[in-house]
């Protein structure tokens, strides 16, 4: 019988012994959602050893993917286990995708690395919702660190710092000026600051404009009151350059959350986001199903409506 | 909420072969049809491809050839899938000699597409040969 064909708990039982299809096999039904998926979570969660989560987010063309394959060949030599979920954009018109990353980790990542490609599914923010799951799985059959890499982003799809523990954010010489790093949004939530493609000219003045608008959190009061500054580390990804200045920086965060017991509470937020979501999809159900009963006499107001329909669902 | 499962179909070029407009176009056309492709680029080995369909739990394979390997190549990639025990279907596009199409199949390649396929010609390949191979 086929690897594929196991039922869930022997998927995981293979899974943890070493068998690499069927953790391919338990990220697809995860991704697909429903019963199933339910039951690998039920299955993955008490197996958790508390994996490294490592998001690496930034615009597209930062050079995401090429960062992310340059770590996964250090980290083996570290004797470290990594694990990539490499996620990009489906088509909002057919719901296909193509999925691409592995083309820039080509022969960088090892045999030892497992990296699957996810495709986002509809979803807004950056990642897919099977994201959490599919971590899970990870952690549970043995991989440490977990690095999530986001589509490429603009500047509000924050959704990665609810996924991991370090939020590493790459951006490149040239991508804006002073009051660019100043504006709300994903520049707020780093932990590590890339500047890649650092050969290329103006580096040294998007580092300036990164450092005043650190300065400027400072000021603000809006730092952490443990005093943990974001680095920047300057990396030229193609061909490695400071890319074992990124992983002394994402340990350095990790040690910051150790010492200071963020760690626990950033994970107590990120279970508490995971479940809200899932609450919220169930929710979703729910108020389609009594939309599909109820009669929208066009005559009453909207927020009349809505207060029956909310009616509806909380007697059901 | 059943959702309809996706097709996730792993798409390469095998060896030395740099012509990849073509996989390029039919990876355009799968993304169209709903398909989800996990695109891997030039120059990949029997042993890369193999990795990768297992990481990516791939339902289909494919392969495309443009450097007159194929009587070579394509059946070494059959040998690696028999040998890592992946049951997956192999689809082979490009330059494909009529002559050398029976053979292809003998050596058991679900589907050959040539220059000129029309998109539902390569959409209905694919889907025909997951669904063959879930039987």
């Amino acid at each position: 019988m086929s690897v594929r064909s196991l039922p869930p708990d022997e998927l995981v039982d293979a899974a943890r012994s070493g068998n690499r299809r069927a953790i391919g096999r338990l990220l697809t039904l995860v991704e697909r959602g429903g019963a199933v998926a339910d039951a690998i979570t039920d299955l993955t969660h008490p197996l958790i050893g508390g994996a490294h989560v490592v998001g690496i987010t930034g615009a597209p063309g930062a050079g995401k993917s090429t960062l992310t394959g340059q770590l996964t060949r250090i980290l083996p030599e570290m004797g470290l286990t990594p694990a990539v979920l490499a996620v990009d954009p489906s088509s909002p018109l057919s719901g296909g995708a193509i999925l691409g990353d592995r083309v820039r980790m080509d022969g960088v990542a090892g045999e030892e690395v497992f990296i699957r490609s996810v495709a986002t599914r509809g979803h807004a923010g950056g990642l897919a919702l099977s994201v959490p799951g599919a971590v899970r799985v990870f952690d549970a059959v043995g991989f440490d660190p977990v690095i999530i890499e986001t589509v490429g982003v603009g500047q509000v799809e924050v959704d990665v710092v609810g996924a991991a523990d370090t939020a590493v954010v790459v951006v490149n010489p040239g991508w804006g000026d002073a009051v660019q790093a100043n504006k709300a949004g994903l520049l707020e939530v780093a932990d590590v600051f890339v500047i890649n493609k650092a050969d290329r000219p103006g580096a040294n003045d998007t580092r300036r404009d990164l450092e005043l608008m650190l300065d400027l959190s400072h000021m603000s009061g809006q730092e952490d009151e443990s005093g943990y500054r974001p680095p920047i580390i300057m990396t030229t990804a193609t061909d490695g350059s400071g890319v074992s200045n990124v992983w002394d920086a994402v340990q350095a965060h990790r040690a910051h959350l150790d010492a200071t017991g963020k760690l626990a509470e950033r994970r107590a937020a990120r279970l508490r986001y995971e479940v809200a979501n899932r609450v919220d999809a169930a929710l979703g159900a729910r108020i389609t199903a009594a939309l599909d009963g109820y009669d929208l006499d066009p005559d009453r107001s909207p927020a009349a409506h809505a207060e029956n329909v909310v009616g509806l669902i909380t007697l059901s | 909420m059943p959702e309809e499962h996706k097709i996730r179909v792993v798409l390469a070029k095998l060896g030395l072969d740099g012509h990849d407009r073509g996989i390029k176009v039919v990876a355009r056309i799968l993304r169209d049809a709903g398909i989800e492709v996990i695109y891997l680029g030039l120059r990949q080995t029997t042993e890369s491809i193999v990795s990768a369909a297992e990481q990516e739990d791939a339902d289909a394979i494919g392969l495309s050839m443009h450097n007159a390997g194929h009587l070579v190549l394509a059946p070494a990639m059959m040998a690696a899938l028999d040998d890592a025990d992946l049951d997956i279907p192999l689809i082979i596009g490009g330059i494909v000699p009529d002559v050398d199409v029976p053979v292809l199949q003998a050596a058991g390649v679900a589907a050959i597409l040539g220059p000129g396929a029309p998109a539902d010609e390569v959409v209905a390949a694919v889907r025909n040969a997951v669904a063959a191979a879930a039987t």
